[in-house]
Order: C-alpha cells, then sequence, then structure tokens
C-alpha cells in the first residue's frame, strides 16, 4: 500500500461535508421541511449551510456532529429568512406557527428521521403526479434538477420550473408533513410506491448503463425503497416493491452478453446473476407475504421469483407464472399485464391458445405501440409456423424499439424469419 | 389557514331535477353547512344566482367595458363557495370530500392569502 499525505484540512472538511450530505442529506431536509412546512426553504437554507461549512471547517476543524452543525446551521438561515419574509409581508401571523416550530426544535438533539413524513408530502395526490418522483428526488437524495429532467426528457430549466412550482404549493395550501395512522398508511403510501418505481423504470431504461445518470438512478430507486420498506415496515407493499427492484436489479449485468447483445431472460447465463440481492429479495418478499395485504408489487416480484426460480433450478413455474398474472390482471386491468399474461398461457398450453389471447389484449389501443406485444406476437406466430404475418409483427417491433440492442435482436429474429429459419 | 372551497356544477342539472330532488339536494347543503359550523371550520359561504344573471366589468384604457355574461364560458359553472379553517391541505381536502357539490360537480380547494 502507498503513502499517502494525510488530507489538509480543507479535503478533511469537504470530505466531512460530503459524507453528511450523504448520508443525512435528506434527513435533514426532511426534519427542517416537516418543521417549516417549507421544502424549498428547508432545501436553500440547507445548501447555505453546506456551504459555510465548507468555508468554516478548514479553520475550525471538522465538528464532532457535522450533522448537528448543519442542522443549527440550516434552522438559523430559514429562521432569518422566515423573519424577513414577515417583515415584508403582512401575513406575520402566518408565518408565527412557523418559525416557533424552528425554534422549538434543539439544537444538535438527536435527529428524528421524518423522512417518510416527507416522501408523503412530495407524493401527495393534491401534487402532479409526474413531479412525485422527481420531487422525491431531489427533495431525500438531493439530485439537481438537470440531472432529473435528463432522465425524465424534460429541460433542465422546465423541471426546474414545475419542481419551484410545486415546492411553492406545498408552503402556500400547506401540504401536511404527517405520517397517517396506520389504516390510512397503504393507501397513502401508494403513490409514494409508485413513484419510486417511476424512478426505479426511468433509470431501468437504459440497460447498457451508457448514460451515468440513469445508472446511478436505478441505485438510488434501489436506496429509496429500501428506505420506504425501512420506515414502513408494516406495508406489505413497501416490502414487495424493495424484493420487485432487487429481483430485477440482480440481473442487469446478464441483459446484455459478452457482446453487448441483447439476451433476453431465456437467453441469459443464470451464474451472471446476483445471488446475494435474489436471496434479498426473497427473504423480504416472505416476509411481506406473512403481513397478509398482497398488492401489485407483492405480485410483479413473486412474478419475477418464479422466473428465477425456472431459470436457476429448473423448476416448472408455468402454472404458478399464469395463476399470478391472473391476480395481476384482476388488480390492474392493465393491457400490458393482459399481454404478459397471453404469453404466460402459451407456454402453458401452447401458442395457440397464447395468440388468442394476445389478440384480444391487443385491442386495447394502449398496446398499439408497445414494442414487447409485438414482438410477443411475432414469437407465437413463428410457432405456430405463420412466417410471413410473424416477420410482419417483427419487423413492426423492431420499429418500436427504443433500445439499439433490442432493435438489433429483433432484426436479428427478422432476418432469420424471412430466410425461413 | 383558511381555504375556500369554489363549487362547480352543471346549472342546466338543477333544473332538470324535480322538486323532491332538489329539497333533498338543499337539505343536504344545509347539513353540510352545520356540520362545518358546529366544527367551528365555517368561516363564511354564499350560493351564486345562475350565470345568466351575471355580468363581467373591465376597464380598458379610459373605457369601461360592461359585458352581459360570466367571466368565461365553461361546461360547469361557479355557483357556490365556502370558506374554512383547516389546518392544513389534507383538511381541507377532507371538507371539500364531504362537500355535496363534489358529488355533482367538482370543488376546487385554493388556500387564502392571510390578511395581517
Amino acid at each position: 500500500m502507498t503513502e499517502r499525505p494525510a488530507p489538509g484540512p480543507t479535503e478533511a472538511a469537504a470530505a466531512a461535508a460530503e459524507a453528511a450530505a450523504r448520508g443525512g442529506y435528506g434527513k435533514l431536509v426532511a426534519f427542517l421541511a416537516a418543521r417549516s412546512g417549507d421544502l424549498a426553504g428547508a432545501e436553500d437554507a440547507l445548501a447555505d449551510a453546506f456551504a459555510a461549512a465548507l468555508a468554516a471547517w478548514p479553520r475550525t476543524g471538522v465538528p464532532d456532529s457535522p450533522e448537528a452543525w448543519l442542522l443549527t446551521a440550516a434552522r438559523r438561515r430559514l429562521i432569518d429568512a422566515a423573519r424577513a419574509r414577515a417583515r415584508r409581508s403582512e401575513a406575520a401571523t402566518r408565518l408565527r406557527p412557523l418559525l416557533e416550530g424552528l425554534e422549538a426544535a434543539g439544537d444538535g438533539a438527536a435527529l428524528p428521521d421524518r423522512r417518510l413524513a416527507l416522501m408523503l408530502a412530495c407524493a401527495h395526490p393534491a401534487l402532479d403526479p409526474a413531479l412525485h418522483a422527481p420531487l422525491m428526488l431531489q427533495a431525500v437524495l438531493g439530485l439537481d434538477a438537470a440531472m432529473i429532467g435528463g432522465v425524465f426528457l424534460v429541460s433542465p430549466a422546465a423541471m426546474s420550473k414545475r419542481l419551484t412550482r410545486a415546492k411553492a404549493k406545498i408552503r402556500e395550501a400547506r401540504v401536511p408533513f404527517a405520517e397517517p395512522e396506520a389504516e390510512a398508511l397503504p393507501e397513502r403510501l401508494s403513490p409514494v410506491l409508485d413513484a419510486v418505481y417511476a424512478a426505479y423504470a426511468q433509470g431501468w431504461s437504459d440497460p447498457q448503463g451508457a448514460d451515468p445518470a440513469r445508472r446511478e438512478l436505478a441505485g438510488e430507486a434501489l436506496f429509496l425503497a429500501r428506505l420506504v420498506a425501512g420506515l414502513a415496515p408494516a406495508s406489505a407493499e413497501a416490502q414487495g416493491l424493495l424484493a420487485l427492484i432487487l429481483h430485477t436489479l440482480a440481473r442487469r449485468a446478464a441483459r446484455r452478453d459478452a457482446q453487448g447483445r441483447y439476451a433476453p431472460l431465456d437467453a441469459q447465463d443464470p451464474a451472471c446473476w446476483d445471488g446475494a440481492m435474489i436471496a434479498e429479495a426473497e427473504t423480504i418478499l416472505r416476509r411481506a407475504a406473512g403481513l397478509r395485504a398482497l398488492g401489485r408489487y407483492q405480485l410483479e416480484a413473486a412474478l419475477q421469483s418464479a422466473h428465477a426460480d425456472r431459470r436457476r433450478f429448473g423448476r416448472d413455474t408455468r402454472a404458478e407464472t399464469v395463476a399470478l398474472y391472473d391476480a395481476l390482471l384482476a388488480m390492474t386491468g392493465s393491457p400490458v399485464v393482459a399481454a404478459n399474461r397471453a404469453m404466460a398461457v402459451a407456454e402453458l398450453r401452447g401458442a395457440q391458445e397464447g395468440l388468442a389471447l394476445l389478440e384480444a389484449a391487443a385491442q386495447d389501443p394502449r398496446l398499439a405501440a408497445y414494442q414487447p406485444a409485438w414482438a410477443a406476437r411475432a414469437e407465437l406466430l413463428s410457432r405456430l409456423g405463420r412466417r410471413a404475418e410473424a416477420a410482419e409483427a417483427c419487423r413492426r417491433a423492431a420499429g418500436l424499439a427504443a433500445d439499439p440492442a433490442v432493435r438489433a435482436f429483433l432484426m436479428e429474429r427478422l432476418a432469420a424469419l424471412e430466410a425461413g429459419g | 389557514m383558511q381555504y375556500m372551497l369554489m363549487i362547480y356544477h352543471e346549472e342546466a342539472g338543477w333544473d332538470r331535477m324535480t322538486p323532491a330532488q332538489q329539497a333533498e339536494g338543499m337539505a343536504a347543503y344545509q347539513a353540510y353547512s352545520e356540520a362545518l359550523a358546529a366544527a367551528g371550520a365555517l368561516v363564511g359561504t354564499g350560493r351564486l344566482q345562475p350565470v345568466a344573471t351575471a355580468t363581467t366589468v373591465r376597464i380598458e384604457g379610459e373605457e369601461t367595458r360592461v359585458l352581459d355574461g360570466p367571466y368565461a364560458d365553461t361546461k360547469e359553472q361557479f355557483g357556490g363557495y365556502y370558506i374554512v379553517e383547516a389546518a392544513d391541505l389534507d383538511a381541507a381536502l377532507d371538507w371539500a370530500a364531504r362537500c355535496p357539490g363534489a358529488r355533482h360537480g367538482g370543488v376546487e380547494v385554493r388556500p387564502l392569502w392571510a390578511m395581517g
């Protein structure tokens, strides 16, 4: 091991600030926002506090509790800002409880974790659902608007404006930072889970991991899923979502072969899957089942679990898979689920029956531009020997593919079908 | 914190109702108002006459323009309001969901600026 010079005070301060930011950012924002009802103000005050820390710590040394130092600094800034606002506006009465709430918070006291309340506020039904995930990524993880805009295909300026507007609504309309009673939790938590899943799906949509922002996002979504599952241990669906994300992330590396070509599930080498992640997913899914409140995410996680079992241990999971899709379809009514169920039925009872179900599902106009449904159709038609129609469907699927590796895979299939293979 | 609950509904729908249904509707609003008052949440309320009675005034430059009709022609019309006192948006949304107007139209909830 090579000798490294001891870090100077500036590097040490920067490292301490960075560590506090990674570990405690969301906790600090949650605590300040829950106290003040002002998410944007809490973020601004904390940004100022981090800047102050980088200026002060090289001179004074890193404090024993960086988190407490940052909290105190941010609180002072938030109080100053609120006082300035109270002086400017005639609405001093409105700001008084806010100031009292902040002043009542003792300096450096053990920081209660209010991140669940923060996430519930970010995913409040009064806010545009499309902003739930971006708000959460910014408030809990401190990601910037440019990065969030990039993955949600919105310009940084537009994303920044939308986030600012949503935070103003949180403050002015007094969106609560509160954890609901146990019986209301499943309903209130549902948009939080959907937002975490949306963040995950955006990250997942770059399978090559070529876009570092997206690759990072899948990891951030896993962090959020772990956080919700930990903060709401009684929510079966929170556990289900975590199991689902772990199961699919475990297979991430195997989605491309050594040459970078797309590898569908059945062509992947299960030895390349992350066994520890799968084991963790299975444990969590069992815990979720013990809570006896079945939901969409648990069903999807159970489907992933069945896929893993089939490929890893050769277990026949066909009947179980159809039953899981039956339940999922009854719960969601989603045409995508109907299409997937048709493929599962084809495995269990033959391509003819599967195709009939797929064609029925394809009546839904939402499936017209859904690439996997066309690829599935091509597959079933080809199994039935209807090669010309299969080629036609395969061409449609290739035309709809957004991922170049998937497109290349489908073009190869198409060439084989046209060659009579 | 005060919120205004603005009730939008299709005026013609009221005219299509039988007198018995109308009486039932009035009774539902009466009960709602009383529940708000009993909870100490009622700040004010009012029911508007039909948009056919509306007049809109604008001053453009030096000219005062008075126009027959509502500010905007919409499928559903602004028909009445409640101003409620509520701790936060969730509490205000709970009141909005109990408002009879939420069933036969839509209730827009907006916080009021606090006045000095």
